[in-house]
């Protein structure tokens, strides 16, 4: 085994969305093919596939948990880890990758604790990296939620961090 | 059938039609080599490793899954051929932790093999990154090393499909693939019912049973200890092969002699267990059919199977016999009865036990299965662990005498030896509650609707004015499928076997590795079972309560069958899992 993919943010499902799923399922369930769209409705209910998920879907769907987890770790759109109170989005495109973002990205690893796809144990900052996000004049660039921050440097990262000390 | 016409290798080949060039190839005596192919289990054509020319095609095409067309040519040792199977060796093992030297499959491997006949001079000649894997050794009876795995997904489909488990699986994608189970949990905190199939048919030394042979050696070199060993049924049906002797070789002589030089005070044979288990379990089967207990009885001397129930069907753990397995009777016969009778303290003497089974590597901890106070058996190791401590130790097999078990533990019935094949331990049960329920010996011993490598079998038979029914399934799928049935009152038994493994014990995840270019084109259950079935037909005693020594135990011992001091050293207990947790 190479990799430990379980999150470490405590699960806070609701019994609401529960039902949500169990409806979904009960719907698809008999239907070809139908863990993709159910893994797909999941996701959109709790904004990502734990394993409290997965199993649940599991076991009402009759399948092992290894076919749902195999199925959710092959395509990307699936993500076993929740986004943060503050989504770090670090663009890689091209120019913002000549402009040195990756080392950025590397240092928001370093400083958070965490790989990109992932989020920090207290929920407060998930981190992923995206495609062109139409500021390449402003290179390098990453956004917390709606915010814009441009023209970085790897010294900027802790400081734009700290603003989010609530 | 209609037959195919084709030309390999320049020579005229007649197939019928429908099969695969790897199949016509065979006919003609041409040997393909192959990887991840196993014929019924894995037919996914993604190794390439028996990729073949046709004349015609745009690029070489896997011969193991391309049906043969009229008038098709095919080229299976072109220079183009051998090249581009070389070369996906040598990828394959630029991922690969090339320690052959220490390797449990060294010898047998069959990527070793496939790199030694493809010529490839230079095992690293791709060689980049590599991941990092760790070993999983969380479960009780096997470990996997992925750092060794080729992603054949053999293992993989025999859990899934065959077994109808699938703890296993391919996880991530393109070069952080591995095989593994969901979230990465070790094998042990799953649903694995530790059958062993997967070892059966990986390739490579990426998994394996672990191997207990040293303790062994430890224990017979300790004077202070009584090391006695006992040896399933079907343990001498298959133990030949680690020699080079023919699939289905009766080697019990020979294992007797191997056994005793290599030390063990005593060797014994499970099949006088067996024979015990037969008498317990006719006696239950009567008694729940006589007092209105729950019905169908299912058998319980497979530990994968039980298992298996236990996490699948843990409304159905009151079906199963209380009887403990002949392992496990056997450990706890010699650490009371034996121990007695010999003067030895319980906790001196150790059980070591010989397996066509990983399973058992597991049933030796589980709860209640202590008789003594100290565990029943205290080392269970597989037919190729034995096979390993023979070379070990230097005895030439092949060139032994034949020996003889020892008194009074090695006295055995043919109803005993066919516990090893499915459709055994329905047969041996059969003819004993035959002749309990009519007091007469049944007109033939042979009940052979509920032989053969059939998944499931059924049959029905009038005995004294009662119609039993039974069924027999062996491979878990078959389980899931019978067990199905008789949940949703489409069937009503009264006596089930199940084995966890298909085919029975002879095919157990302990027995010798054969390489999937032998299994593809031999019946492994059918060759080794024909061994016991030959053994019982040459027994002069072939009925379980007609064994003096079982008589002479319960006479001095244990009283009746089913008695209270039967019921405390010979039966046991089950739990209920979930398959999640």
């Amino acid at each position: 085994m190479s990799s430990e993919t379980k999150t470490t943010v405590p699960f806070n499902g609701t019994e609401e969305q529960k039902a949500e799923l169990l409806k979904v399922i009960a719907e698809k369930k008999d239907e070809n093919g139908a863990l993709m769209p159910i893994l797909q409705k999941a996701q959109d209910i709790y904004g990502y596939l734990p394993i409290e998920v997965q199993t649940i879907i599991s076991d009402e769907m009759n399948i092992p948990l290894e076919k749902v987890y195999g199925v959710a770790t092959f395509y990307s759109q699936f993500s076993l880890f929740p986004k943060g109170k503050y989504r770090i989005s670090v663009c890689l495109g091209t120019a913002c990758y000549v402009k040195g973002s990756g080392d950025i990205f590397n240092k928001l690893e370093e400083v958070l604790g965490i790989k990109g796809g992932e989020c920090t144990p207290d929920g407060k900052f998930s981190l992923e990296a995206c495609r062109c996000i139409g500021a390449c004049g402003l290179a390098p660039v990453l956004t917390v939620n709606d915010d814009v921050y441009g023209r970085l440097t790897v010294d900027d990262v802790k400081d734009i961090i700290a603003k989010y000390n609530d | 059938m209609e037959n195919i016409n084709l030309k390999i290798n320049g020579v005229d080949v007649s197939a019928p039609a429908g099969s695969t060039i790897l199949e016509a190839a065979r006919i003609a005596n041409i040997d393909i080599p192959t990887l991840c192919f196993l014929k019924d289990i894995n037919e996914i054509g993604a190794c390439r490793v028996c990729v073949v020319e046709v004349k015609g095609a745009r690029s070489l095409v896997a011969s193991c899954v391309y049906p043969v067309n009229e008038g098709m040519e095919v080229f299976t040792n072109s220079p183009k051929v051998l090249e581009s199977r070389k070369k996906t060796v040598q990828l394959l093992l630029s991922a690969h932790d090339r320690k052959c030297l220490s390797c449990v499959r060294s010898g047998n491997c069959e990527l070793q093999k496939l790199a030694r006949d493809l010529n490839v001079e230079d095992e690293g000649y791709f060689d980049g990154e590599k991941i990092a894997h760790t070993i999983d050794d969380s479960a009780a009876h096997m470990y996997r090393d992925n750092s060794k795995c080729i992603l054949c997904r053999r293992c993989v489909a025999m859990c899934d499909k065959v077994q109808g488990i699938g703890v296993i699986g391919a996880n991530q994608r393109g070069f952080k693939t591995e095989i593994c189970s969901a979230f990465e949990m070790g094998l042990g905190d799953t649903s694995c019912v530790s059958c062993g199939q997967c070892i059966a048919v990986c390739p490579t030394g990426a998994i394996s049973e672990k191997d207990n042979t040293t303790e062994v050696f430890k224990a017979l070199a300790d004077t202070s200890k009584h090391v006695i060993v006992q040896t399933a049924p079907a343990v001498r049906a298959a133990l030949g092969e680690e020699f080079g002797l023919e699939i289905g070789t009766n080697v019990e002589g020979k294992m007797v002699t191997a056994l005793r030089k290599l030390g063990f005070a005593k060797v014994f044979d499970t099949n006088f267990a067996a024979d015990l288990t037969i008498m317990e379990e006719a006696h239950e089967f009567l008694d729940r059919v006589k007092n209105g207990g729950k019905l169908p009885l299912i058998t319980s001397c497979s530990p994968g199977w039980i298992k298996y129930c236990e996490h699948y069907f843990p409304d159905m753990t009151e079906n199963l016999s209380s009887c403990k397995s002949p392992q496990q009777m056997f450990g706890a016969i010699a650490k009371t009865y034996y121990a007695e009778k010999m003067g030895i303290d319980p906790k001196d003497i150790v059980m070591v036990s010989v397996m066509p089974c990983t399973a058992k590597k597991f049933e030796i901890g589980r709860d209640d299965q202590n008789a003594a106070g100290v565990p029943d058996v205290d080392i269970a190791i597989t037919t190729r662990e034995l096979a390993r401590m023979i070379n070990r130790a230097g005895i030439k097999f092949a060139s032994l005498e034949d020996g003889k078990f020892d008194d009074p533990l090695g006295e055995s019935t043919g109803a005993a030896v066919i516990f090893g094949a499915t459709g055994g331990v329905m047969e041996a049960a059969l003819r004993t509650a035959v002749a309990t329920l009519t007091n007469a010996d049944p007109a033939s011993v042979e009940f052979t609707d509920v032989r053969g490598v059939e998944g499931i079998k059924e049959a029905s038979y009038d005995v004294a004015g009662m119609t039993v029914k039974v069924a027999v399934a062996s491979g878990l799928s078959n389980a899931r499928e019978l067990l199905t049935k008789v949940k949703n009152g489409e069937a009503d038994y009264h006596f089930i076997e199940i084995m966890g493994c298909p085919g029975g014990c002879v095919n157990g995840g302990g027995q010798p590795q054969q390489p999937a270019s032998v299994r593809n084109f031999t019946d492994l259950r059918a060759e080794r079972a024909k061994a016991l079935y030959s053994q019982d037909a040459a027994s002069e005693v072939r009925m379980s309560h007609k064994n003096e020594s079982v008589k002479k135990l319960y006479a001095e011992f244990l009283g009746e069958p089913g008695s209270h001091k039967a019921h405390e050293i010979l039966h046991t207990t089950y739990v209920k899992r979930k398959i999640n947790k």
